[in-house]
């Protein structure tokens, strides 16, 4: 077996020695192979997408605590605006941040060089992934501009009203919309084949299933949750799309369609798509975590399977969405006990982190400050799904800001908190150049503290039933005093606080690019493969013959037999 | 804080029983968080002190991932317990009604229809209103919902109620005031542009308001 993966291994080594010498610039970074170059398409386009997504909240945050006022560098927002805003926000941030960020770039860059291969096994596959991508990003951006404006019935588009032209008004925006979302599915399907295959058939010879760093295992868990849950949603598209152009009736009552078909077939997608963002996030999370506690993982089977777990139990819950859908009462109490069930290995991901920290000797680098953060934050939102999947309590606070809350508090670690930890602690690898750590703390603390002075209000508001979507709360006298307004204008002033200082990072990328500290190899002292290698790595990743070969696990810190703190995975011995 | 009204018979069982998750998942989310910092600080780096090479394996270390395991899994059976049986209260079981009335949602409105003198619903001394709904309070009512165009959701903070209206179908449900007043209706479902201003009232009264409010709206209904 080993020898078989050896000699695949080398195969692809030499094919790539060969004809990639003289390429030119178009060649090396806009239709490259390399999976570093991919990667850090799908990351810059993922930036770009974040950037406009942030803009989004910052005009319909503005309407909200100031209704009707001109937003500086918008101007008025009209409700049907409004609604492609907050519609596009979600999609956006969702499909084409979290996923393209957190699984198609990092797990671009990291697979192939964490368990030590030259490229992805299917390099021209990964090409067109990107390609692809790029196409469904450029389609929903042309979906804000066409006649009617952008699609504005939510991201989760429900019909009827995603389906017909004459209750959304935005026939052609909905039409664009689905089809960006439908592509990008297809783009990441493909990377996803890339990251299954390369995992099982590249490794480096030497390293055991047990032997691959947390990060690759979870992204590729990940992968294969996308692949199993999307195939549905795809065919729901589909239908969706052929009700809203060739008139079909899937999804129309009174041509014997149902609605909430519509409903089954996102959410059993949409809930799975959860853990596909959390379980990247987590690796992430826990990487940083052992670099920088200079621990073993407390339990890296334990991880492992708990990810399994949450895995195969996601695909049973999907219905805690449609409580109060219109679905059968009863079936509520089903989707009840296995939505808490899941709280029980997401939970004992969480006891892991912590006990890992125990005996540590801890340093607050820049992106264990995120590490750490994510845990910290994330917890928030954990405990308070637990409401929400109470079908009882889920009577009242569905379709509030309770639940919207909630769920920033957990994306908003996954794809903010993760992306930033990531990049921190990847950066030298990247960029052959070190991060400015103060710049880094400053920007940590300024987008980690608003970040809970927006949210925090938003979980107050929900308990006081004020309910999503609405573009101005006057017609609702409940919810229209001026409590409410102090505590969406909180939540809106620490947004702009929250968006300023997002400028010190990219300040801090540009100034640490050209004029960072050169990195070295292994800057953290860090046990994963890819610290072997030149930072940052060449086209190959190593020279042919200097391939690495693996010893052991990949947290071997604080080994008692060794004077350093750290025992790399591919030192004999 | 904001100050909730509880206008509905379920209204208080929905409320405690958010109490008890909270307190549940609360105590759950101060030690775990509590622990989180204190190994932060007590563990941190020290010059010339190496970190402890634990694997995890043993037993007696295990124990502190597989306790609070068997701990998690008793909470949720309670939470679980608790949440059904506000459930079935609120939305499986129908009590006898002592009136029934249908509420339809449509872009961007709610029309009710009220049973008017005979208390019987579908009939010529029916009231229909548009985002106004009067019922009397501390009676048992059947709502019947319905939708003519995309889905909404009626929902009636004060009651804790909620529930979605779909085109092409009548969905029963239940409610008993127990305050007099006048609340909010909201439709807590993205239904277009028009989502925003779907905003109704419901008015609870006493039986004698209420029944000179039905004699009145007879009167201005009637040729």
């Amino acid at each position: 077996m080993a020898d078989t993966v050896a000699d695949v291994h080398q195969h692809e080594a030499h094919g790539h020695g060969d004809h990639h010498h003289d390429q030119s610039w178009l060649e090396k970074y806009v239709f490259s192979t390399d999976h570093k170059i991919i990667g850090m398409q799908y990351m810059f386009t993922g930036m770009f997408m974040a950037v406009i997504g942030g803009y989004m909240a910052y005009v319909f945050r503005m309407q909200l605590a100031f209704p009707g006022i001109s937003v500086p560098g918008f101007g008025q927002v009209s409700p049907g605006e409004y609604n492609a805003l907050i519609t596009n926000h979600g999609t956006i941030m969702i499909f084409w941040v979290a996923m393209p960020v957190l699984i198609a770039a990092f797990g671009n860059f990291l697979i192939p060089l964490m368990i030590g291969a030259d490229d992805m096994v299917f390099p021209r596959i990964n090409r067109l992934s990107f390609q692809i991508f790029f196409l469904s990003s450029i389609v929903l951006l042309v979906s804000l501009f066409v006649e009617g404006g952008g699609f504005g019935g939510a991201w989760t588009s429900y019909p009827p009203l995603s389906a017909n032209g004459d209750y959304n008004q935005t026939q052609l925006g909905a039409s664009l919309w689905l089809i960006a979302v439908a592509l990008e599915f297809v783009a990441f399907l493909l990377g996803g084949i890339n990251f299954i295959t390369t995992l099982m058939n590249s490794r480096a010879p030497g390293m055991k299933a047990y032997d691959i760093p947390l990060v690759c295992w979870m992204i590729v868990i990940a992968s294969i949750l996308f692949m199993l849950s999307v195939g549905p949603l795809l065919a729901g598209a589909v239908m969706l799309l052929f009700d809203q152009t060739l008139g079909t009736g899937f999804y129309d009552p009174a041509r014997g369609g149902d609605p909430i078909l519509w409903q089954h077939l996102f959410w059993f997608f949409g809930h799975p798509e959860v853990y596909v963002v959390l379980l990247p996030a987590i690796g992430i999370t826990v990487e940083v975590m052992a670099t920088f506690a200079r621990k073993k993982i407390f339990g890296y089977k334990m991880v492992l399977y708990t990810a399994v777990a949450t895995g195969v139990l996601s695909f049973f819950v999907w219905a805690h969405h449609q409580f109060i859908a219109g679905i059968d009462p009863r079936m509520a109490n089903v989707f009840t006990i296995t939505t808490l069930l899941i709280s029980v290995p997401i939970a004992e991901m969480l006891f892991v982190m912590i006990a890992t920290l125990y005996g540590g000797s801890i340093r607050l680098t820049t992106p264990m400050l995120w590490a750490l953060a994510f845990m910290a934050e994330f917890l928030i939102g954990g405990v308070t799904g637990i409401f929400l999947g109470a079908s009882g309590a889920d009577i009242y606070f569905h379709d509030t800001y309770f639940v919207l809350a909630h769920f920033h508090y957990t994306f908003f670690p996954i794809a903010i908190i993760g992306s930033f930890c990531a990049f921190t602690y990847w950066f030298p690898k990247m960029f052959g150049k070190m991060m400015n750590d103060t710049l880094g703390k400053i920007h940590f603390w300024g987008t980690v503290i608003p970040f809970n002075f927006i949210f925090i209000p938003l979980f107050v508001l929900g308990m006081g039933g004020q309910h999503r979507r609405i573009y101005n709360f006057q017609h609702f006298p409940q919810i229209a005093g001026p409590e409410y307004f102090q505590l969406r204008e909180i939540a809106t002033i620490a947004l702009l606080v929250m968006l300023a200082f997002q400028l010190v990072f990219f300040y801090n990328i540009i100034m640490s690019w050209m004029r960072g500290e050169k990195a070295g190899k292994n800057p953290w002292k860090a046990n994963t493969l890819e610290w072997t290698t030149e930072s940052p790595a060449p086209h190959g990743n190593w020279p042919v013959d200097e391939l690495p070969t693996v010893y052991r696990g990949p947290y071997e810190y604080g080994h008692p037999d060794r004077e350093e703190d750290y025992w790399p995975q591919n030192l004999p011995g | 804080m904001l100050e909730l009204v509880q206008a509905s018979t379920y209204a208080a069982s929905i409320d405690n029983l958010i109490l008890f998750i909270g307190i549940i998942v609360g105590v759950w989310f101060l030690l775990a968080e509590g622990l989180f910092f204190w190994l932060i600080w007590k563990f941190r780096a020290k010059p010339g002190e190496k970190s402890q090479y634990l694997v995890g394996n043993e037993k007696h270390v295990k124990r502190w991932i597989t306790i609070p395991h068997a701990l998690v899994l008793v909470c949720d059976v309670f939470i679980v317990v608790g949440a059904v049986r506000v459930w079935y209260n609120v939305k499986q079981q129908l009590p006898e009604p002592d009136s029934v009335i249908r509420v339809t949602g449509q872009q961007w409105a709610w029309t009710f229809q009220h049973p008017g003198a005979d208390n019987e619903l579908d009939t010529s001394d029916d009231i229909f209103t548009v985002n106004d709904l009067h019922v009397e309070v501390e009676k048992t009512y059947h709502f019947k919902l319905e939708s003519r165009d995309v889905l909404h959701s009626f929902s009636v903070p004060v009651f804790r109620l909620k529930q979605d209206a779909i085109p092409g179908r009548s969905i029963t449900g239940w409610f008993e005031p127990t305050l007099t007043g006048e609340y909010d209706v909201q439709c807590a479902e993205i239904c277009g542009i028009g989502h925003g201003v779907m905003a109704a009232r419901i008015h609870i009264e006493d039986a004698n308001t209420h029944a000179a409010w039905i004699s009145s709206a007879s009167a201005a209904t009637t040729p």
